[in-house]
């Protein structure tokens, strides 16, 4: 059985790699071109390599095929800016020819690719797992599809949690300054502001900050916790120094703040973090038995990967399933201008390991979100133990829309509620 | 036979009709018919696109190949006419003046040429490896203040939703009239430093590089012309940064971040700093390297093809590919007059 696999992934990388080196040769009728752009150089690059986990076992269930037709693959990088992102989607649009394009990882760079997608109404594009709220809710293109859902959707629960459960009247943000941040703090505050909970003060760092001691030290004393949106290294550097300097208040995380990279390191640090609720799109203890399978594939297809696919492997793999189940309907049939395909692929109801995703009429997903807190595991270790699903959250996290639209885009001052 | 005309050197246009061999019409007529050729990527991703950064290189290589100053802040004075041009023209973020774009080009490239003159008076002062440092630092002062600057710059984002005007009825941004807008100013910059480096101006300059103090001796104003150099070289990459926000249709603190502005000082090596072809043919090759190299390698590694093509350049040849270009030259010639001199002999 494994050596099943490996073959299968051997020749996924093999056909990848011969068609990398034909690209731009004349394209068969019995194969369909998918792109995929994922940050595989710069700060994000772990990130983008576990994305391509994920679409690669994707498409190994599949048998690299989907609608009778084969799948040839081109890979795309970027670095996480959007200047580089588009750079790579037009490239495998206007070079390599791509019928499909699935990408981007980051935020700002889906922003980019929305608005180079109405340029190449040809091309389908499906977002990575780029999480940015307007690239759906705000001038959509009609030929880019999220299934992942995004940053502010990712936050659903929490703000009421934080203040009903938890009982914080005050808090502080310390987010990273760009459009993924944006969301989840504007996620996190719809409902702690609406439930009566007060954001004192927002602080906005440039991603890949090494030193918050200038903010550590304007943190007031009279909060009762500090909501953080970092990501990786930014969270890991924010709550050493914190506590380093005697900090000792509790702390409320977005959706890649509280992950194993925090979670697994060492120190006292540990302890402070028991009972941190946080909420996001994967939960990594989530008892289904969709996910335990999820799960055991990832783990048998990657033995180097990590030790449980992250978010962006989840993301890769969703968006991936979603392409291939619609082309499996259509029969690989993308004529017409991908009318049938599309038509498909806005319809579409997939089960994936976290449960049933479809789209609304924004062709953006709606999707269950855990809420969960930090816990200590029998084993000692710390772990996001899953408080509750909130099925099904929308992109107006239930609101009525002209409502949620009047609340204006998600930026560094909007909202507030100090 | 009399003549009264002072021995003058010849101009450009007559110099250049001298130079003129069949494969110059060649290429003219290649770069011309070229959007008839090619598909839209190549003609836009891989031709504007060498022409424009090819021109942000050639305002490192007028520096540095003439006045001897090699400076790391030519993108940023090209991204600060293309923010220049976003800030006070039209955008998509609902942020900007909207001014018209007669007003808006002109002043984009007058504040890229004033920034480009207060580059080059701070850093005519010092020479040799300190020139490197001051530009690079005032190149990483602007890419943090626009960085951190919201009320003018946008902070990290900032502005999308960039186009060429409508100038004629034309979409500019369209491929072919694009491409043809990129050649033409890229030409034009091509034979306007090949133009400078002929005059007055241009020889003092070179002068100037290969011994100041006796240029100073003679009565030249040595920091004048260095900073004039600058300034000049200031034009060119304003122009460049035009381009660059038409391409990319926005601009944001990335696009002027230190990798990329060091990818200029490798356009520029890449090619050779001796000629003012050099580099396009050095822009030529980054772009065909940096879009392709993840198509000939595995994609964990094909930064590697980039960095490895780069050093070969550089390790075989200092002058970069025209270097190349002339020890080849070099070489057959030699080997055709020594083939010669054995027919005489026989």
């Amino acid at each position: 059985m494994i050596s099943l696999s490996r073959r299968i992934l051997l020749q996924t990388a093999a056909a990848a790699v011969a068609i990398g080196l034909g690209a731009g040769a004349a394209k068969a009728e019995d194969t369909i071109k998918v792109g995929v752009l994922a940050t595989l150089e710069g700060a994000f690059t772990v990130l983008g390599e576990d994305s391509m986990r994920g679409f690669e076992l994707a498409l190994q269930q599949h048998n690299g095929m989907a609608g009778g037709k084969k799948i040839v693959v081109v890979t795309g990088s970027s670095d996480a800016s959007p200047d580089s992102a588009i750079a790579a989607a037009r490239k495998l649009v206007e070079q390599d020819k791509v019928d499909i394009l699935i990408g981007p990882l980051s935020g700002s760079e889906g922003l980019a690719v929305k608005d180079y997608a109405k340029t190449q109404p040809q091309v389908t594009f499906v977002n990575g797992t780029s999480a940015a709220q307007d690239t759906t809710l705000r001038n959509p293109a009609p030929n880019f599809f999220r299934f992942t859902t995004d940053g502010v959707q990712w936050q659903a629960g929490l703000g009421e949690y934080a203040f009903k459960d938890k009982g914080y009247k005050k808090v502080v943000s310390i987010a990273e300054d760009y459009d993924f941040p944006y969301s989840q703090v504007f996620g996190f505050m719809a409902e702690y502001c609406k439930a009566g909970g007060h954001v004192v003060d927002k602080f906005w760092v440039p991603i890949g900050t090494k030193d918050f001691s200038s903010i550590v030290a304007s943190i007031p004393e009279d909060i009762d916790a500090i909501y953080v949106a970092l990501g990786g290294a930014d969270a890991v550097n924010f709550l050493t120094q914190y506590q380093d300097a005697g900090g000792d208040k509790p702390l409320v995380g977005g959706s890649i703040t509280v992950d194993q990279t925090v979670l697994g390191s060492e120190g006292k640090r540990k302890d402070a973090l028991i009972g941190t609720p946080s909420a996001g799109p994967i939960a990594d203890n989530w008892d289904d038995p969709r996910w335990h399978k999820f799960v055991a594939d990832y783990q048998k297809a990657f033995p180097k990967g990590f030790p449980s696919p992250s978010l962006f492997a989840h993301g890769y793999y969703v968006e991936t399933e979603a392409v291939l189940t619609a082309l499996d309907k259509v029969g690989g049939d993308l004529s017409g201008g991908q009318k049938k395909f599309r038509d498909t692929l806005a319809a579409l109801e997939i089960d994936t390991p976290t449960g049933k995703v479809h789209l609304d009429k924004n062709r953006n997903g709606i999707a269950d979100i855990f809420l969960t807190e930090v816990a200590v595991g029998s084993d000692g270790k710390l772990y996001n133990k899953v408080v509750r699903v909130i099925p099904q959250v929308p992109q107006t996290m239930g609101m009525d829309e002209a409502a949620f639209l009047a609340l204006g885009p998600a930026t560094r001052d909007n909202p507030s509620c100090p | 036979m009399t003549d009264t005309k002072p021995a003058t050197p010849t101009s450009l246009p007559e110099e250049l009709a001298d130079k003129l061999r069949p494969h110059h019409f060649l290429i003219a007529a290649f770069l011309l018919a070229y959007p008839l050729i090619a598909s839209d990527f190549w003609i836009v991703q891989i031709g504007a696109q060498t022409f424009f950064m090819g021109l942000i290189g050639l305002s490192l290589m007028l520096l540095a190949g003439y006045g001897g100053m090699v400076s790391l802040a030519q993108l940023a004075i090209a991204g600060l006419a293309g923010y220049i041009y976003a800030i006070l023209g039209e955008n998509s973020m609902n942020l900007g003046l909207g001014w018209p774009w007669w007003v808006v080009i002109p002043l984009a490239l007058a504040i890229a040429v004033a920034f480009a003159t207060i580059v080059g008076t701070l850093s005519v002062r010092t020479e040799g490896i300190y020139t490197i440092m001051i530009t690079l630092a005032m190149s990483v002062a602007l890419f943090y203040f626009c960085q951190q600057n919201y009320s003018i710059f946008n902070g990290f984002k900032g502005y999308a939703g960039l186009a060429p005007p409508q100038v004629f009825g034309i979409d500019w941004r369209a491929p072919v009239p694009f491409y043809y807008l990129a050649l033409a100013v890229g030409a034009l910059g091509y034979f306007g430093v090949l133009w400078l480096s002929r005059s007055t101006f241009g020889i003092a300059l070179q002068a100037i590089r290969d011994n100041p103090r006796r240029m100073a001796a003679l009565g030249y104003n040595v920091r004048a012309h260095r900073i004039a150099a600058y300034a000049v070289a200031g034009l060119l990459a304003g122009f460049g940064g035009l381009f660059l926000v038409w391409f990319n249709g926005r601009i944001s603190p990335g696009t002027i971040n230190v990798g990329n502005a060091i990818n200029i000082l490798v356009i520029a090596i890449l090619g050779g700093l001796r000629r003012p072809i050099g580099p396009f043919i050095g822009a030529l090759i980054f772009l065909l390297l940096d879009n392709f190299a993840i198509d000939l390698i595995d994609r964990d590694r094909f930064n590697l093809v980039i960095g490895a093509a780069f050093l070969a350049v550089v390790l075989f040849s200092p002058d970069g590919v025209l270097g190349l270009w002339d020890g080849l030259k070099r070489r057959l010639a030699k080997t055709a007059a020594e083939r010669g001199k054995d027919m005489r002999v026989r």
